[in-house]
């Protein structure tokens, strides 16, 4: 992450120093012109640095273009390796790294026809899927317990969910792993469906909390005196509000839950019942022996659906993080 | 609709009292104005009418059953809240529909009754925008019509104008005023401007600190404010207060400590030697050679009337006058109240004598 930031953020620095000495003038006259022919463009003189074409190019495209380079060449990588042929691989004197000769579906196949991956596959969206849904029903409980009853101690309620939240799974699996054996459902998708709400409710919780604040109280207080109970004020007023909130809350669960890592790996041994990210990694990497072509193949192939999630709502996602219900 | 009987209510927000003891009786098909200053308890009162607040001490009725315990939905009140409280995710048309939809009435039946409150409020052409496309007088009709779709015992409204510009305000004043002759039903309305209350009010509740201090029709609390609070509070521009003593010597007085001298109506008992306040509204002021000299200090003119700020020793007097007068300030003019008109009040207790 902070690679990226700074690699970004420099070069737009540099961008923005040098439009100033050499596009300046240039514009400052134009403005001026504009602004003599007629007293009323002012207020559109602000953003006219963005008019010019080069300036555009420097100030906005440059920047863009690295942020974009920086984001998307690790995925670049992921895809050219997975269709590189063995030989190529490591051979960096006599082929690019940077490109593929004779591209190959082998790794391809022998992923999907010779290990379990689409059992990895379906186990992780079968238990993402769970887990999101159990934890989105939780939350909105919660949040709306929390925010909106205002009984007695939810102030501290709502701070021990956000405490819990700071546990780190990897002091909290010891104990979760005894009950799952207790419960006895080790070793089989119930064990992450149950186990994963652990951090997401209190996520969701969290984030579903503020966006229920942000939603005027009188709405509510109208909905009681129109006749509604409070479960049909939950349903039909807050939650078709809270769309953009729930929404964001089920991706973030959904991504956490795809990529979770501790308790697959400690609470699944069997191969078919891997998750995506714990399977490639122990069953793609043989001791020393690295099946490389596969294993980027799988990790690509694995966050296809998270990016798809995340491209389809992420106007929802977009405007639940930069604010709420205006009337 | 229904009579609300308000007896002896109190209120308090955990240890700190906010209503202290409100007696207020609504006839069937009233209109009555809750008025008085920001924090005095109007809304307070209001919330615990439509049970969004619980009541601390005594009792409220409507109609003859005591609502103290019944919570909102059971009450049988229709609100209109200040912001309007619009359910931003439905149209204009399910959101007059709402309460109907809850209470599992028929389609065709929420239908005729939106079209038939929608058609009064001329919103027809609306039903099914969403209230984000509304301007702020059409969410305004809007939050009308949902409370009119309902037919309820009581209307309530919190300040329902006050995010209105001038202008609308006063349309908006008439209407509502038209929709409760057309619907005659039992409204509490809240506001804090006495114009509003005057105009649209069978009888006004005159509120401060969480007691009542008046109630009555618009023109008695004009003409006979119990106390001066309610004397201040109500007409516009509001009541001269001057102080001084009423005196007798040979003809009844009352005197300012620089001595000027105002005539009385009458000489209530025990008033006699004691301090008092005098009070004069500004429209009741007249110029009169005989009256009170007087040094004027400002001049307003605004076109149907002048307002004009004279001195009196060391007080202040505003008058209002609708004749086209010449009045420059540093003028002494002469005035005198027009009889029958006057008001005195205890300068302690502040109560009408
Ligand atoms: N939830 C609350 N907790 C504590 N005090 C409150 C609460 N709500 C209101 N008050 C207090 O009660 C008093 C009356 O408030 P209320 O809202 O009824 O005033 P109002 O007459 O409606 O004023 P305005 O014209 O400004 O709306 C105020 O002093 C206010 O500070
Ligand atoms: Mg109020």
């Amino acid at each position: 992450m902070t690679s990226t930031h700074s690699a970004s953020s420099s070069p737009s620095r540099a961008g923005a120093a040098m439009t100033d000495s050499s596009h300046a003038p240039g514009a400052d006259t134009g403005a001026a012109k504009r602004a003599k022919t007629s007293g009323l463009t002012d207020d559109s003189a602000g953003m006219s640095y963005l008019d010019s074409l080069p300036r555009r190019l420097i100030t906005v495209m440059l920047p863009l273009l690295v942020f974009v380079f920086v984001l998307l060449f690790p995925f670049y990588w992921m895809a050219i390796t997975a269709i590189k042929p063995n030989y190529q691989l490591t051979d960096y004197a006599n082929y690019s790294p940077l490109w593929v000769v004779g591209p190959t579906l082998d790794h391809i196949k022998y992923l999907l026809f010779e290990t379990t991956y689409p059992y990895w596959l379906w186990n992780t969206l079968y238990v993402s899927f769970a887990a999101t849904a159990i934890s989105l029903v939780a939350s909105v409980f919660a949040a709306y317990a929390i925010e909106r009853l205002r009984f007695k101690g939810s102030r501290w309620v709502g701070l021990g969910i956000f405490l819990a939240y700071l546990v780190p799974p990897s002091i909290l699996f010891i104990p979760l792993a005894l009950m799952v054996f207790k419960l006895g459902i080790y070793d089989s998708k119930l064990a992450l469906i149950f186990t994963y709400p652990t951090f997401l409710v209190p996520f969701s919780t969290w984030l579903l909390m503020g966006y229920f604040r942000s939603i005027p109280y009188e709405l509510e207080e109208c909905a009681l005196v129109d006749g509604a109970s409070r479960w049909q004020i939950l349903i039909k007023v807050l939650l078709p509000l809270s769309i953009p909130g729930l929404i964001s809350a089920g991706i973030f669960s959904f991504t956490l839950s795809w990529n979770e890592f501790i308790y697959a790996l400690t609470f699944i041994q069997s191969s078919e019942n891997k998750t995506v990210p714990v399977g490639v990694l122990t069953e793609l990497v043989r001791s020393d022996v690295y099946e490389w072509g596969s294993l980027m193949a799988g990790a690509l192939i694995g966050s296809l659906p998270v990016v798809i999630l995340y491209s389809f709502f992420v106007d929802y996602y977009v405007s639940s993080m930069t604010g709420a219900v205006k009337e | 609709m229904a009579t609300v009987d308000i007896r002896a209510v109190t209120k308090a927000y955990g240890s700190t009292p906010v209503i202290h003891g409100v007696d207020i009786d609504i006839h069937d098909g009233e209109f009555v104005v809750l008025v008085g200053p920001s924090g005095c308890g109007k809304s307070t009162l209001l919330r615990m009418i439509a049970g969004l607040e619980n009541i601390s001490g005594g009792e409220i009725r409507i109609g003859n059953r005591v609502v103290n315990e019944v919570p909102p939905k059971e009450r049988d009140i229709a609100m209109v809240f200040q912001n309007y409280a619009l359910y931003p995710h439905m149209t204009v048309g399910a959101n007059m529909g709402f309460s109907l939809k809850l209470r599992k009435a028929p389609k065709a039946e929420i239908d005729a009754r939106v079209n038939r409150a929608a058609g009064i409020l001329g919103l027809s052409h609306l039903l099914d925008r969403f209230p984000r496309q509304l301007s702020g007088g059409q969410r305004q009709r809007v939050a009308m019509g949902r409370a009119i779709v309902r037919d309820p015992q009581v209307f309530l409204f919190d300040e329902p104008l006050s995010n209105l510009d001038a202008k609308l305000r006063v349309q908006m004043r008439t209407e509502i005023k038209e929709l409760h002759q057309r619907l005659k039903t039992t409204t509490v309305y809240v506001t804090h401007d006495q114009i509003e209350a005057m105009t649209m009010a069978d009888k006004i509740v005159v509120m401060h600190d969480g007691v009542v201090e008046q109630i009555g029709a618009p023109l008695d609390l004009y003409d006979q404010p119990a106390n001066q609070f309610v004397a201040g509070f109500i007409g516009s521009p509001s009541m001269n207060f001057i102080k001084g003593k009423v005196q007798v010597n040979g003809t009844a007085a009352f005197v300012t400590p620089s001595g000027a001298k105002f005539p009385l109506d009458r000489v209530p008992e025990g008033a006699v030697g004691k301090d008092a306040i005098y009070g004069l509204r500004p429209e009741h002021v007249r110029i009169d050679p005989q009256g009170v000299p007087v040094e004027i200090v400002v001049v307003e003119p605004t076109g149907s009337e002048i307002l004009a700020i004279v001195r009196v020793g060391e007080q202040e007097i505003a008058c209002l006058f609708r004749e086209r007068l010449s009045l420059a300030p540093g003028e002494t003019i002469h005035i005198s109240p027009q009889p029958g008109m006057t008001h005195l009040f205890d300068a302690v207790s502040g109560q009408r004598l």
